[in-house]
């Protein structure tokens, strides 16, 4: 187990280098210059401009430049918010636990909702149940989340008024109370998002499922005169969750898209919505210190859902 | 390991009867597909709605002539009326004409990007399944590393960092329209190239290969004329669920304000103007998004039909 894990974790690094080569060729193919504004200004002589651009190697060619770039990145420099006058990693990391709370509690709505129905549905397949339940998994597959997020602001923000629609990192208050407005703010941001992987993780347990429930290991379990119960929640669905596994992780890049959506339209104060920010005032280097934080947690959940893949399938050999 | 569940009650259809007369009907895989496609009634509802949505923004602006840009601030924020028949937006503007315009957008994106993508996937996936060893090795982990990089922050960081200079290079709209289809289906074209691939690795060794091979096929022609035909079908699903795939990603990127600029209106963009006027308008809201999601939806089902149509083994 544990050569499987070093072996795993070997073949991360050349992913994170992979994608940070992949950024930082898109930056640097990218017209334009960090200087661009110092050229066109005339109190600034040339040779101050030169001095400039060789000191922050800007003429350097673009792997010596890429070089220092992740040198830098390793140290922990990732440069200096244009905007707000603080250091990425810093702003990154003050708004990290919003994000992962939200995509947490979204995902844990998901499975609560697609497990019992994702079963269901394939215990009996093309059963009414079935049918009306895969219409709307498919349904709701094909919601993009700003939409469900607009109608559900429209029905219990503005037509019912049960909820708020601005998410409020400051709330006033403590204890019960604060807990209380804290759940309220925070339930259309997950159900909006946690829907949306509901509904693909539906279809993922039902067809993991169904490729399970006929093999013969269950039929022995039915024979044996096990309740139907037992059989399917001891027998066919610990299988089949197997491969769910794999299939979640795989979701990831889609969910923090969603996640960005969401943040933006409830405007939580995520690593999503900084990088909207960001954009509209471009200020680079956050920009690019927020797409390689998503693109590492990608890889993190591929990588925790393959360790967890070869603990729960004792099939799998660490080579 | 899949067991005897059929993927969908349509596929163990019966055999087709191949009749006993002198002149046997012909059946083509593709009439037999689209036999099967016929028994998916969602499929064919979806079909159809497809259909009619892109003749009704394809015919429709030479029927409703209004402009889209015409501002009228007699009229701001009205419900659906008889002159306006979806409402207006804040400036007045005929929202019909505006959701017309806004579908040739969003649907030809769609449709592009999902052609850039299949494209890019099917010439990676056939130089993956054609060759062994290192090239396959190589592109098959350039795969992977494409489908780990997360779509959308990449997407907001190409559309951020080259709209300016595209914009210079072919204008505001085609520039933007090329940039969005571009970068959409150059995110896209993983799933097509792991299909094309696994079906290569199937073809590449069965007899009908071996006998153009040994009848002195070049490698090209083999692919080409061969191997690729046979595995068109679940490429072509693949391509039914990029084309919804990329209809919901230009409409993020539009919502997030990084897609199309206001004087173009895509239905993303248009929801995106609308979500600011929510409590007092929200007609305007709803029917932008509506129009994604029923034409998404469409596509799904169609999707869905064509799957258990072309690929009776569900790959996935």
């Amino acid at each position: 187990m544990s050569r499987y894990l070093i072996r795993r974790l070997l073949i991360t690094i050349p992913s994170l280098l992979g994608i940070s080569v992949a950024l930082f060729t898109i930056l640097a193919l990218a017209p334009g210059d960090p200087f661009g504004e110092l050229a066109t200004n005339p109190a600034i002589p040339p040779e101050v401009q030169a001095a400039l651009r060789a000191k922050f190697g800007l003429d350097d060619p673009i792997p010596i430049r890429y070089l220092h770039w992740l040198v830098a990145m390793l140290h922990g420099d990732w440069g200096f918010s244009f905007v707000s006058r603080v250091n990425v990693d810093t702003l990154i990391l003050q708004r990290l636990p919003t994000t992962i709370a939200v995509i947490g509690a979204a995902q844990v709505l998901a499975l609560l909702v697609a497990l019992p129905v994702g079963v269901l549905a394939a215990v009996r397949p093309y059963s009414a149940f079935d049918q009306v339940v895969s219409t709307f998994a498919l349904m709701g597959f094909s919601l993009p989340t700003f939409f469900t997020g607009i109608i559900l602001i429209l029905v219990f923000s503005i037509q019912l008024d049960w909820l708020p629609f601005v998410f409020r990192a400051d709330l006033p208050g403590s204890g019960l109370h604060w807990w209380w407005a804290e759940f309220k703010q925070s339930i259309m941001p997950i159900v909006v998002l946690g829907l949306f992987l509901g509904a693909a993780m539906m279809r993922f347990v039902r067809s993991a499922v169904l490729d399970v429930i006929r093999l013969e290991y269950v039929t022995t379990a039915r024979s044996k005169g096990l309740p139907e119960r037992a059989v399917i929640l001891k027998h066919i669905v610990r299988n089949a969750l197997i491969p769910v596994v794999t299939l979640v992780a795989l979701q990831m890049p889609a969910v923090f898209g969603g996640a960005i959506v969401t943040e933006q339209i409830f405007r939580v104060p995520g690593i999503g919505s900084l990088l909207i920010s960001a954009i509209q005032s471009n200020d680079t280097p956050v920009i690019m210190g927020v797409t390689f934080v998503f693109s590492c947690l990608v890889i993190l959940c591929n990588l925790m859902a393959d360790l967890l893949y070869g603990w729960l399938d004792p099939r799998i050999t660490y080579r | 390991m899949a067991g005897s569940t059929p993927a969908s009650p349509t596929v163990d259809a019966a055999p087709v009867v191949v009749r006993a007369t002198t002149r046997a009907r012909q059946v083509t895989p593709w009439t037999e597909a689209w036999r099967r496609f016929r028994r998916h009634r969602l499929a064919v509802a979806g079909a159809v709605v497809f259909v009619l949505m892109i003749l009704a923004v394809a015919f429709g602006p030479l029927i409703w002539r209004v402009q889209i840009n015409e501002i009228d601030f007699t009229a701001q924020l009205q419900p659906p009326s008889w002159a306006h028949p979806l409402g207006t937006d804040d400036l007045g503007q005929d929202l019909l004409a505006r959701m017309l315009y806004g579908g040739r957008i969003s649907l030809s994106v769609g449709l592009a990007a999902m052609v850039v993508s299949i494209v890019i996937g099917t010439i990676i996936g056939s130089i993956a399944g054609m060759s062994r060893g290192s090239i396959d090795a190589a592109l098959m982990w350039l795969t992977d590393l494409f489908l780990s990089l997360p779509s959308v922050p990449v997407l907001l960081l190409l559309i951020y960092l080259f709209r300016e200079s595209m914009k210079h290079l072919i204008g505001a709209e085609l520039g933007t329209f090329v940039l969005i289809v571009v970068a959409i289906g150059a995110f896209r074209w993983m799933i097509a190239a792991r299909l094309v691939r696994a079906q290569f690795f199937a073809l590449r060794e069965k007899e009908f290969v071996e006998a153009a091979r040994a009848l002195g096929a070049s490698q090209i022609r083999l692919m080409a004329r061969h191997i690729l035909p046979n595995a068109l079908g679940p490429v072509i699903v693949a391509a039914t669920i990029d084309v919804a795939a990329a209809i919901i990603t230009e409409s993020t990127l539009s919502f997030l304000g990084l897609g199309f600029p206001p004087d173009i209106p895509s239905w993303g963009r248009i929801l995106f103007d609308a979500k600011d006027n929510l409590d007092v308008a929200p007609h305007w809201a709803l029917f932008a998004g509506g129009a994604i999601f029923l034409s998404v939806l469409a596509v799904s089902f169609m999707g869905d039909g064509l799957r258990d149509a072309l690929d009776p083994r569900r790959v996935i």
